[in-house]
């Protein structure tokens, strides 16, 4: 069976606030979904209930199989999760932490020091195994969180900001670490960091007010953006008036914008309209009109664009829970 | 099984790798030995038996005990770590259940560390040592009970001042229900059948029962229900809060 996640129909309230409001989804093995939303959207919430730590208002979620209301230590069994914050026993070192999620899980006593092992080589703790976890730094709390929940190396991961607080190297090995276990597990990240969908994931939902407002592979998602397949140039500074009337007389650009310039060069980005594609008519106008630019590229579209877009007006809608 | 004695040994180190446990442990013998030898004058008495050492037991576990049982769920809700204990394969029972055997074999220790008094004791004169027996089970069974509340109270908040105080509060109660002091108020006006009710309900009657060396089992019967009772309420109260 390669679905190995599946949400239906999914609702949490919490008194008069939806936090969640009727989310479904499917997470198969091999993928690894991005879920993005402003800071009280019920990303949060939304991992809680699959994990089984909040009981759903209504509708379920169902791990390999398994219901999470009708069999919910089947599904604890089966999956991994790094609460958001990463909560920790401060008091222990993670060698002993890790002993005791290991223990808790069932691992045989034989078998649990090399499953230790290859969690903290994979997340890189080895170096701190033996200081208690208050003591180290919020990078080495979170990798310590994440060991904790690829442990047992689960089928289903599920992962609250996995990168929240870590430096930049941090946050590459762990993007790295997450493909290369994506391969035979279906791995859910929350993340408000656009460029993190980009780097890892297969696909990005993004939820605003407790709805799912859009679902997609992130290409799907850069298509909606106003800059998708707009062409980006940099041209010296005398030149931008030339090349902006140039412009114009191309068919299907919608308009022309001004970015960023310097004492030297000053870049244009020509917008089409509806994303189609207009960088082979933007160098035929400039090749016959006797243009040269210093750079000329075409814009995939911007995530962020698309989020502000998605999810404007959602501000204040709640704190996350 | 296997996740309860997990939790049960990391609560267990817990205590230990902070001052709590040793505070608790020196404290609780300094007050053993301080009530036993002043106010309960040992050596005046002339009698080769520890009543006096039990009977001041209640007293002292009335405000040592809670102080065992505040962090146990309370902590856990402070920190967040109940979101990651409660997501592992462990059922809530098992979670609550292997909490309070670790807080009742701390309290154990502390116990088990009275016995130069038992040796003593020994030492000057010839003791009922099976009287002695079931005073040390009584004391145990005294403060298994007053734990189960502690666990139930600091299950309710995420604030261990709060546990600590309500929880002395409701041992209190539970407690005094036997004494004159509390069933004089109902005295004068509840039919006599309620009043007898109250006073079944009082921990020290119980107790008092049983460090006289008379072990009946329904007192050990409901010393162990209360326990059961409390734990249940535990476990209600997490399932019930878990979002809070």
């Amino acid at each position: 069976m390669s679905e190995m996640l599946q949400v239906r129909e999914l609702t949490k309230r919490f008194g008069a606030l939806t936090a969640v409001d009727n989310i479904s989804l499917t997470v198969d093995r091999g993928e690894v979904l991005g879920f993005l939303g402003p800071n009280g959207a019920g990303k949060s919430t939304t991992m809680k209930m699959v994990t089984g730590f909040l009981p759903p208002t209504s509708g379920t979620a169902e791990v390999c199989g398994f219901d999470v209301i009708r069999d919910p230590i089947e599904v604890k069994r089966r999956v991994g999760y790094l609460p958001e914050g990463a909560p920790l026993y401060e008091d222990m070192t993670p060698l002993a932490f890790l002993n005791f999620v290991s223990e808790v899980r069932g691992t045989a006593a034989a078998d649990r020091a090399d499953a230790i092992e290859r969690a903290a080589g994979l997340i890189n703790i080895g170096e701190v195994m033996h200081q208690p976890i208050g003591t180290l730094s919020k990078g080495y709390k979170r990798r310590v969180g994440l060991a904790q929940a690829i442990i047992h190396d689960p089928e289903v991961l599920i992962l609250d900001e996995p990168t929240d607080g870590l430096d930049p190297n941090q946050k590459h090995e762990v993007r790295e670490l997450i493909s290369k276990m994506a391969e035979d597990k279906a791995i859910v990240i929350s993340t408000h960091l656009l460029e993190e969908v980009e780097a890892v994931c297969t696909r990005a939902a993004i939820i605003s007010r407790g709805k799912i407002v859009t679902d997609g592979a992130p290409e799907t998602l850069l298509a909606q953006s106003r800059y998708h397949n707009a062409v980006s140039l940099r041209i010296g500074v005398g030149q931008a008036e030339a090349v902006t009337a140039a412009l114009e007389a191309v068919e299907d650009i919608d308009r022309i914008e001004a970015a960023e310039r310097d004492t030297q060069s000053a870049r244009l980005i020509a917008v089409p309209a509806n994303g189609r594609t207009i960088l082979p008519r933007v160098t035929e106008a400039l090749r016959a009109n006797g243009l040269s630019v210093y750079e000329i590229s075409a814009e995939r579209g911007r995530l962020d664009e698309v989020f502000r877009t998605l999810t404007v007006g959602d501000r204040g809608a709640g704190e996350e829970r | 099984m296997r996740a309860t004695a997990a939790i049960c040994k990391r609560e267990l180190i817990a205590y230990f790798s902070t001052p709590l446990a040793y505070v608790f442990i020196v404290i609780f013998l300094a007050l053993t030995g301080a009530v036993t030898f002043y106010f309960g004058a040992f050596f005046d008495r002339g009698q080769a038996d520890l009543q006096v050492f039990f009977s001041f037991h209640p007293w002292l576990y009335l405000f040592l005990i809670p102080a065992v049982g505040m962090r146990l769920w309370a902590e856990e809700r402070k920190t967040g770590t109940i979101e990651l204990l409660m997501t592992l394969p462990v059922s809530t029972t098992h979670a609550v259940i292997g909490k309070f055997l670790a807080s009742w074999i701390f309290a154990a220790i502390a116990l088990a560390f009275t016995f130069p008094i038992w040796i003593t004791v020994n030492y000057l004169g010839e003791p009922d040592n099976g009287v002695i027996v079931a005073g040390y089970i009584a004391s145990l069974l005294m403060a298994g009970a007053f734990l189960s509340i502690g666990c139930f109270v600091s299950a309710l908040t995420r604030n261990q001042v709060i546990a600590f105080v309500i929880a002395a509060a409701v041992c209190f109660v539970f407690m005094m229900s036997g004494l004159e002091l509390v069933l004089a108020a109902f005295k004068g006006w509840a039919p006599d059948f309620v009043v007898d009710l109250i006073a079944s309900l009082s921990f020290l009657t119980h107790f008092e029962g049983i460090i006289k060396g008379v072990l009946d089992i329904r007192d050990v019967i409901y010393l162990v229900s209360a326990m059961v009772i409390f734990l249940f309420a535990n476990r209600l109260v997490i399932d019930l809060k878990r979002g809070d």
